[in-house]
Parts: C-alpha cells; structure tokens; sequence
C-alpha cells in the first residue's frame, strides 16, 4: 500500500524543540540501538524512531512501547556519533505522548515514573519505601517483585524513615515554575 | 645453433601472490638442472632493492650473460630489472621477464601442482627465446616539444596553462565556439559554494592571452599521424563566419539577428541567436554563426548581422580551414555528457516538462541562466514548492543502463538542495538516494552540515515511477529505513542522471588509436601507477572522459598530466625499444602489403631498390606486417619466427 510521505514537518519541528536535539544529524548508522540493553524488547529500536520522527509518523511513536522502555541509561547519547541525546529526546516524546492523552504502551512503567516524580516532589529526593507503596496502590500489582523487595528491607536498604534534603523548598520551586512553564 | 649463453634464472614469490600457487623453490631447483642454466634462485620480492641486489652480484659473481626473470606482467616490471642487469655491464635486451603472476599464478590459484608445473614450462619456453636474443640498442628520435591539448573545459584549460607556464608550447583545440566546457554552465560549486564562473573565466583569459598558447576555437581534430614525440595534426577551423581578428566582441551583430532558436547551453530554458556568443561571458567573447539557423544560408534572405557589424567582420563566404601542426604528446580532455533523454520512462524524463536534469538545474541557478538564478517550473513559471531530487538515475544500474557510479550527483544534489531551501524557505526538498557518498575533502562535512541545516528529507530507496497528477509530478518510492512506500506530489523533479562520454570520443579515439572501455571513457596504461597515460604511448588523459569526477579531481589530474608530459618532453631526443621489424632485403619483393597495413605508418617502399624498409622512429614493434608479410621477409626483433616456435616446442614436448 502507498502512504503519502507528505512531512509532518510539525511532529519533527515540536520534537526538536522539546528535546534540544538536531534530529536532522541522524545518519542512521545505529550506534544507539546496537548498545541500547532495552533495544531487543522495543518494538521500534531507538534509530527507527528518529527516522519516524523524520518521517512525520507522530501516532506510531508516541503509541510505541519503545518511548516507554527507554530507561533512560544513557548509553546512546554517549555514543551517538552526532551528540544526539536520545534519552531525552525519549523524556520529551513521553511528555508529548501524556499530554496528547495517548494511553501509555506500558502503563506500569509510566505509573512508576509517576511515584518517581511525586516521591521527590515530597521529599526533595526518593524515599523508596513510600515509593513503592504509592506504585503499588497506583498499579494495584501488589505481588511483582514482592520476595525481592523484603530481601532488600531486611539488608536495610530500604529505610522505613524519610531522609529530607536541605534544599528541599528549592526543589519545590523548581516544580512549581516547571508547571507555570506549561 | 644455440648459443652457449650462461643463463641466470630468479624467481619471484612476490610475496604469496605466486609462491601460494606456485612451488617456487621445486620449480627453481628443477630450472637450475636446465643446459648452460648456471644460476637459479627465488626471492620472496624480486623487485625489491636486495632482490636486484642479487641479480647483480649473480652476473658479476657467475659471469651470466642472460637473465630470465620469472614474475609478474612485463609492464610492471620489465624496466626495473633491465635497468639492474644493465648497471652490471650486461645488454638490457638480455634479460627476459616469464611471466608466472598474472599468466599462472593468479588463474590457478586452486590447483597448485598444475600452476607449479605451467610456472616451470613458462620459465623453460622463456629461456629458450633468450638464447637467441640479439644484443640491442635503445633508439634515440628527436621529438618535437610542443603539446596538443583537445578539449577547453576545466581539465584542457588546467593542462594547457600548466605546460605552457613549464615553457612548452600548447595548441589548444576547443570544439565549441568559447573555452570553459561543462562548467560554465554551473552555478555554485561544492564544497564551498564558490561560483564556478569567476574561477573559471580567470582561467580562461589567461589561458586567452598567453604567449605560450595558441588557442583554436570551434576546430576539431581532423587527422593524426606518427607517435610519441612526433604527431603530425590536421586540424579542421570550422567556418564562424566571422573575422575574429576585426571583430571587437560588442555584440551589436547578436542584438539585430532576428532568428531566434532553442539554445542547447542554456539545456532548452533558453533561446539563442543564430549568431551569438556560447555565453554572454564566453572568452573569447567572439560570435558565430550556425548556418543550419541562419536565413542568409537559408534563403539568403537575410544580411542583418553584416549591415549593423560596424568593423565589417561578417564574412558570409568564409571557409573551413585545415590547419597542420606538429606536437610531441596529445592531451585528450574531452569531458562527459550527461544521459540522453528519452530512455529513462520511468522516470518521464523528457515527457513531463517539470522532469529536469542536474545540469539544467544548473543553468538556473546560474546567475548568468535563463531564469537569472531563479528556481522555477518550466511549465509555469511558478516556484516549486515541492521538489524532489533523485540521485542515481541511469548509474549503478549495471542491468539497464550504467554499472558505475557517476560521482558527482550525491555533492551537487545535496548543493542544490541546498539552495533551493535557501531560496524558498517554506519548500520541502526530498532526496531519493541509495547511498551518500562524499569522499574528498571537505565533502562529508559539507554533506552533513547541509542535512543539518538545510532540513533535507533524504529517503533512501530507488524510485519506481514519475508522472503527472492535476499539475504536480507524482514520484512513486519506498523509503528502505522505515520499509513504507511513499508516494511525494512533487511540483518539479530533478534527476541525477548519469556522466556518460562526451559524444564523438569513440572516433577521436580511433584517430589517436587510443582505446575506449565498453563505457565510451578513454582507458589509462594502468588504473593505479599509470592512471594519466593512455595506454597508447604520448597520448594523456584528463578529466572526465577518462572516467567520472569532479572539479577537484579534475583539475588534480590535469596538473598531474601536464607534469608528466613535462617530464616527456624534458629531452631533445626520446629513447625508444629496439623492438621492432626488421626487413630481409634479399627476400623482400616489395609488394607493399605491409605498408598498407602498418597502423603506425612505419613502413614505406624503398623505389629505387623495390623493397620495402621500416622507418625505426615511427615502429612500435606491433607485428602487424610480420603477420602480413607473405615471404616471411619480415621479423621482430627479439621475436623472430624462430624463437617464437621454440617457444610452442618446448610448452607442446
């Protein structure tokens, strides 16, 4: 079937803004997704994304599962021969992905970033007891990962108690001028 | 008889490119058995300083009074190890090169025992041809240090104005009415976008005005004899129809010519007159007129041109010219065409009117062009807000049409993209390619920087078809990094179509006995250590009619020709191979079949004995006569029937 490969000229022009990245450099010679370790579980490798992007395919990226296995390592920014930071290009197709309400590939991995998020919006950094809770209740999968998470409690590392930063009021400013800048 | 030469005998592993066939040292030890053979070694680099070392001290040590090197071709090497036996006081023209790379080695290279034994019987059938070798001398011809070059494009300027500031004297022989080629026709040029004109035109009029230089435009070469160091031209001076001594170039003549026609310079975006100038900045800036257009030759109906000259220079009864030269090497610089329209349907080339080339983009860009540097639609005159550019048209294409790659189509598309974008902001440039290949200095760098800034959308994928939909070329593709087709409603479309021989090069090849690959390009001596040479000895290549490239390669191997043919013409007097025919005056009948069939015309009848004799100068030792010669009264040098059949024997027992 023929697809008109008339640009979405718009989807690449936003993606450019959101990240920072000149999405133009990509000479598509797959360094980023042959280091990638999410790669093999992607259903679009992290090349083929920028190409789509490209290609104005807006729909098919921001529904993928790739923006959302992205665990942001770092491995293809590093590596990228054109300083193409791919992780946060990632970060921004996700931000698009939520506000265009398009239901996230992998829901569980998206509630996760929101405990993240929250957790440090509390505490100025991770509590990961509170954290895990709060994706618990979030996801409602109580059992996943349950034998594992009482191992590390009984090691100690996972404090009962909070830890608050000293800059803590800051990182609140930061999330509150972050939302007047949406 | 056989004489009872002492014969040496060094073979060569060249390195494992014949010891990994060829079992050098059984083969060496079987040849060492051989009668007056008193000397046989191997070496794994025979070329090499201490492998000649070892031929010398072998003649002097053995006293050897013949030499076969066993190696590669004899056009590699032959020189280097006649050279080596000569500083040992022994007769170049006594040692012999068996050939066991190119002839055994490397066409056996699975069958060991059978190269091994074919490497022995070359070296036996080789030492046989020694024992009868004459002792020759090395002919020395005076040779005439002027240079032709053919072709005034960027390749013929360079070469000529290199030779002529090396102090040589150049005749210049440019079939268009002006200097300059293919690329006074191009606009900007990559990789730093400097306009091709004001480059070239410096060239150009300094080319004009040297003293060193004698320039003969509109001409063709009609006729070449004699060889390396003295040709004899003919050349034809096409009929301008106007005094070029009088005429001042000020283009009152162009301005009152009422026929108007489709100019092939501007790639039909233009009109000409029938009497013009190539280009309104041609060097020299002097007019001609095209009969086939002109009313005067028409119907003689017309006489404007004359009536307006004000220094009476239109000479309507002007004649060709014939004018005869003598130089000692040729330059062909005869530079491409592009691929003919009309056999690429795919691509509507030809049909569709918004369907261009590369060079007739050009011509737009061209600030000299017909659109002054405007990029618009030949149908309509509008500006493409869509354009697509399609690079390799007609190259690697080995099926249909040209297995090569074409070079320059991946830079200039990109160039013109680029401007393009620059020109229309809100245009979307697509670029159907298979690979990106930016090779040179500066190229990728320019290539990627472009992509970056210019948001060029490069598909990868050959396209399938073009046509036209409701005004707007269709182009019909698949992009291979995402696997979907794509199907872009362009507004004009340019192919990179592929660099082909400028036309006619085959017949001026013929004339120059110089060859032509299946392709039409001018074949070099040898693609790596010989790549300005033809394989025709005083005859050079430069630029594009050797093989596709671009400006930069171009005007590189322009110098690199000029350079050599300085070191030829260095020399009063040119040393040649003593190869050649040799007349039996007693049997000779003097039928003169060889002298109609000598290529070189080295033969000519003796009237006053009735024989025919071989002019040494001119035979190049082709065996053409000897073939011919009906009394066996004819014989090479060296390769006497007899040798040659000993030779037969000894591979036949």
């Amino acid at each position: 079937m023929t697809e008109l490969a008339r640009v979405d000229a718009s989807f690449l022009g936003e993606a450019q803004k959101r990240s920072g990245q000149n999405l133009n450099l990509c000479y598509q010679c797959l360094k980023c997704t042959a280091g990638c370790p999410t790669a093999p579980y992607m259903d679009i490798r992290p090349n083929n994304i920028i190409r789509m992007i490209q290609m104005g395919m807006k729909k098919e990226v921001l529904e993928s599962s790739a923006i959302w296995l992205c665990v942001s390592c770092e491995t293809c920014g590093t590596r990228c021969p054109n300083e193409i930071d791919i992780g946060v290009l990632m970060d921004a197709l996700r931000e698009m992905a939520i506000e265009e309400k398009i239901p996230a590939k992998e829901k569980n991995i998206h509630l996760l970033h929101e405990a993240f998020v929250q957790s440090i919006k509390r505490g100025g950094r991770v509590h990961e007891a509170t954290m895990l809770i709060d994706y618990k209740l979030r996801s409602k999968d109580f059992m996943t990962d349950l034998i594992p998470g009482m191992m590390l409690f009984l090691k100690g590392k996972i404090p009962l108690l909070p830890t608050f930063i000293k800059g803590k009021d800051e990182v609140k400013r930061i999330f509150e001028s972050c939302r007047k800048e949406k | 008889m056989r004489m009872k030469r002492k014969l040496g005998v060094f073979i060569c592993h060249c390195g494992v490119n014949i010891a990994g066939s060829v079992d050098v040292k059984s083969v060496a030890e079987a040849i060492g058995r051989v009668e007056n053979v008193v000397h046989s070694t191997d070496y794994i680099y025979m070329c090499s300083d201490p492998g000649q070392q070892l031929i010398r001290d072998a003649i002097k040590e053995k006293g050897l009074e013949g030499v076969v090197v066993a190696c590669c071709s004899p056009s590699m090497h032959e020189n280097t190890f006649r050279k080596a036996v000569k500083s040992e006081g022994m007769n170049p023209y006594l040692c012999e090169i068996a050939n066991i790379r190119e002839q055994c080695s490397w066409v056996h290279q699975k069958e060991k025992e059978k190269a091994t034994r074919k490497a022995a019987e070359i070296i036996l059938a080789t030492l046989e041809k020694l024992r009868k070798n004459e002792q020759l001398e090395a002919i020395s011809v005076a040779i005439t240090r002027r240079v032709l070059v053919i072709g005034g494009g960027i390749a013929g300027i360079t070469a000529a104005l290199d030779l002529a500031q090396g102090g040589y004297e150049v005749v210049l022989v440019e079939r268009e009415p002006a200097l300059g080629g293919h690329m006074a026709q191009l606009g900007k040029t990559f990789p730093d976008l400097d306009p091709a004109l004001g480059g070239l035109l410096s060239k150009a009029s300094e080319l004009e005005g040297h003293a060193n230089i004698h320039l003969l435009c509109y001409s063709e070469l009609e006729d070449v004899k004699g060889y390396v160091g003295n040709f004899d031209l003919v050349i034809r001076k096409k009929a301008t129809s106007v005094d070029w001594e009088k005429c001042t170039g000020c283009g009152i003549c162009i301005q009152n010519c009422p026929v108007e026609y489709v100019s092939q310079f501007e790639r039909g975006l233009g009109m000409r007159k029938a009497i013009d100038t190539l280009h309104p900045s041609s060097v020299p800036n002097k007019p001609v007129i095209r009969r086939e257009h002109c009313h005067y030759y028409l119907d003689a109906g017309c006489k404007r041109c004359e009536e307006t000259c004000p220094e009476k220079a239109i000479h309507f009864e002007q004649k060709d010219e014939h004018i005869e030269q003598k130089v000692g090497a040729i330059v062909v610089a005869t530079g491409y065409d592009l691929f003919p329209k009309g056999d690429l349907g795919e691509y509507g080339y030809g049909e569709i009117p918004d369907v261009i080339d590369g060079l007739t983009l050009e011509r737009m860009l061209a600030p000299n062009g017909p659109t002054k540097g405007k990029i618009i639609r030949p149908s309509d005159g509008r500006v493409p807000k869509e354009m697509v550019f399609i690079q390799c048209v007609a190259s690697r294409d080995p099926d249909r049409y040209m297995p090569y790659c074409s070079r320059i189509c991946c830079m200039y598309t990109a160039k013109q993209a680029k401007i393009y974008k620059e020109q229309v902001p809100d245009g979307q440039p697509y670029i159907f390619y298979m690979d990106l290949r930016s090779d040179c200095k500066g190229y990728e760098e320019f290539l990627q920087k472009t992509i970056e800034e210019n948001g060029l959308l490069y598909l990868r994928g050959r396209v399938s078809r073009v046509y036209t939909d409701d005004g707007k070329v269709t182009v019909l593709g698949v992009d291979t990094l995402t696997g979907r087709m794509v199907e872009v409603s362009g507004d004009m479309v340019v192919l990179a179509t592929a660099v082909v021989p400028s036309h006619g090069v085959k017949d001026l090849a013929a004339k120059l006995r110089a060859t032509v690959d299946r392709h039409g390009f001018l074949t070099e001596a040898h693609i790596k250590l010989y790549p300005v040479e033809s394989s025709t000895k005083g005859i050079y290549l430069a630029g594009c009619g050797q093989s596709p490239k671009d400006i930069s390669d171009t005007v590189s191997q322009a110098s690199a020709t000029a350079s050599k043919i300085q070191a030829l013409l260095s020399t009063d007097r040119l040393l040649q191979d003593p190869l050649i025919a040799l007349v039996d005056e007693g049997i000779c009948s003097g039928c003169g079949i060889c002298v109609e069939i000598c290529p070189y015309e080295a033969r000519e009848m003796d009237p006053q004995r009735g024989i025919s004799i071989v002019h040494s100068a001119l035979c190049q030792g082709c065996g053409a006569c000897i073939a011919a010669c009906p009394n066996n009264a004819c014989e090479l040098r060296n390769s006497s029937a007899g040798q040659i059949l000993q030779m037969v024997e000894t591979f036949i027992t």
